[in-house]
């Protein structure tokens, strides 16, 4: 029993609660932030370690026995995810000092941000059904902040969208929560894993599993819930959209994982086949958002939306590739959907558009930007040895093994389809003859590229490393598909 | 109890299809109602019972989806002043309560 593993969730509202004292203060305000992620960072890094050492941390508040308290887990899957959005965190962070603008940094952004990482970081970690929609609502009140702050026409417009599609799905959890409280009668996700086991999964069970799913898939924008996301997130300033593109829909993803694999796993020849089928409308409606569009944000929004697909049709097929490619593919797109969307601020910045339309030649002017596009753009495609190659490899390797031939057939040409996506705004930003810029001042810019190409590095290592990480992915991917490991881990303590 | 939940349920779904931004957000806020409602039914009755197992004490009721509904009603309660706030706000910029007005985006296609 360790209480490392609260750390990560602690330290940032720790640092947010102290923000709040002092908005004024701009320099105060970053340097606080940063060393409150800094801080996380490194007790991730040493809950990672112990996580591989001595197998899965479990906690319970309290200390009341484990399922009357609430218990936090920490396994390989959710330890790596809590890291990785420490780590984007920390880049969005650095990219806004250049980019998000005085006014918005005096008016909370960044305890918003630590508030957000909070409820994400707690969302991750939570092995308590009930305290999962505790921190969905933490995190959904910091974006709700974050996605009006700036107060621009757009931005309360789609604010108001948002938060009405969060404030009825929070509402549906609630239900589902009781009504799955009223037929398990424990609210602890092991426990009710446990019990069932025990007593078969009915089918006001089923009835329940797919209600999750659906409450999980409008935060996690799987087809045909995903209609509010574009115009949603379209509306902050890039670095707000990196940080809900990069983070907010993989915890509902996330959620859809444990959900489907640790409470019902019992009856996949319905709720597994209905996750794939929805997976795979959900590659193909994103494949037409991201060809339909000459908006730079909304080409890479919409392939936010392909690979939230991509991941749970992982993740549909139960067995070790499909789950190991999944939590791969889930990782990999984290870091690399930040990235784009920070690559994209860059060149929005440069030519003062995100039509695209209205921009080229830029290759000529800022070879550095255009050179990080292209890897990060390859690496979203998935080229080996960049880092989305690995994690659609065993995807698709999962559905041939589970005889579900086209469901990988049409993994692969989404594939395609997203190279195109991104090489379009290659050709069109970056090739062709010259348009007048509005251009921006050299320290902007470097300020802006930098934490960019940081995080594009962070994305080729993570290709490159592939071999050095499969052991905890390995590891996340064996509880997912043995819960029981997860369970004994939170109920033998 | 139920049919108290479905009415609560059927007003919210009713008031947030409508059109005036005020009556949306009295929709989610009786939505949540008819949420909080249905724990405390799926937690089962006992009557006046209290919440509590001491000593002696052979009747008690489930003190766990009382606490699930203060948490929720805690949680709605900002997120609808959040929201009221929001709405004043945007009523203020957009000039327009009405829902079908805010549609659209300004895409370049």
């Amino acid at each position: 029993m360790t209480n490392l593993l609260l750390f990560p969730i602690l330290i940032p509202i720790l640092t947010a609660s102290v923000l709040l004292f002092f908005p004024k203060r701009i320099a105060a305000q970053r340097a606080v932030t940063v060393v409150g992620l800094v801080a996380s960072i490194i007790a991730a890094l040493f809950l990672l370690r112990t996580v591989m050492t001595d197998g899965v941390q479990a906690v319970t508040l309290g200390s009341w026995p484990a399922p009357f308290g609430i218990s936090m887990v920490s396994d390989p899957l959710s330890v790596s995810l809590v890291l990785t959005s420490l780590l984007i965190t920390l880049g969005v962070v650095v990219y806004s000092f250049r980019s998000i603008g005085e006014g918005r940094e005096k008016y909370f952004y960044y305890p918003a941000i630590l508030f957000m990482l909070t409820g994400i970081n707690g969302s991750f970690t939570t092995g308590d059904i009930f305290n999962l929609f505790v921190f969905f609502e933490v995190l959904l009140l910091a974006s709700y902040l974050l996605i009006v702050l700036g107060g621009e026409k757009r931005q309360l417009r789609e604010s108001i969208k948002y938060i009405l599609v969060n404030v009825v799905s929070s509402a549906f959890f609630v239900t589902t929560v009781a009504m799955l409280y009223s037929v398990v009668g424990s609210l602890n996700m092991a426990d009710i894993a446990e019990k069932v086991t025990e007593i078969g999964q009915s089918g006001i069970l089923t009835v329940i599993a797919v209600m999750l799913i659906l409450v999980f898939g409008l935060k996690g924008a799987i087809f045909p819930l995903y209609f509010w996301l574009p115009g949603s997130y379209a509306a902050p300033p890039v670095p707000v959209l990196a940080l809900f593109g990069a983070l907010l829909t993989k915890v509902g993803v996330y959620a859809i994982i444990r959900t489907v694999t640790l409470l019902f796993p019992h009856d996949p020849g319905f709720t597994h086949e209905l996750l794939m089928i929805l997976a795979i409308l959900t590659v193909i409606a994103g494949c037409i958002g991201a060809l339909a569009y000459y908006d730079l944000k909304q080409i890479v929004i919409y392939n936010i939306i392909i690979a939230v697909g991509v991941i749970l049709f992982g993740v549909a097929q139960m067995n070790m590739a499909g789950l190991e490619g999944a939590v791969f593919y889930l990782i990999h797109d984290m870091l690399i959907k930040a990235g784009l969307f920070m690559l994209i601020g860059v060149i929005i910045a440069i030519t003062g558009t995100s039509n695209l339309r209205e921009m080229g030649g830029l290759m000529k002017t800022y070879p550095g930007l255009a050179w990080t596009w292209l890897v990060a753009a390859f690496g979203l495609a998935g080229i080996p040895p960049l880092s989305g190659f690995f994690g659609k490899l065993l995807i698709v390797q999962g559905a041939f093994e589970a005889d579900n031939l086209w469901g990988g057939i049409i993994i692969l040409a989404s594939s395609l389809i997203v190279l195109l996506s991104v090489i379009r705004i290659f050709i069109h930003a970056f090739w062709g003859e010259p348009m007048p810029v509005k251009g921006t001042s050299a320290g902007i810019y470097r300020g802006l590229l930098i934490p960019a190409v940081l995080v594009t590095a962070l994305t080729v290592f993570y290709g490159v490393g592939t071999e050095w990480l499969r052991p905890l992915m390995w590891d996340a991917a064996e509880i997912l598909h043995q819960p029981s490991i997860y369970i004994d881990a939170v109920l033998k303590e | 109890m139920s049919v108290i939940i479905g009415f609560l349920f059927m007003a919210a779904v009713y008031l947030i299809l409508s059109r005036s931004l005020l009556r949306v957000i009295i929709g989610t806020g009786l939505l949540s109602h008819g949420a909080h409602l249905l724990i405390l039914t799926m937690g089962g009755f006992a009557g006046p019972a209290p919440p509590v197992v001491a000593d002696g004490v052979t009747d008690y009721v489930d003190p766990l989806p009382q606490a699930l509904i203060l948490t929720a009603i805690v949680i709605s309660f900002g997120v609808t002043a959040f929201f009221l706030v929001m709405a004043y706000r945007a009523y203020q910029e957009l000039e327009t309560d009405n829902m079908t007005l805010l549609k659209g985006n300004d895409e370049h296609d």
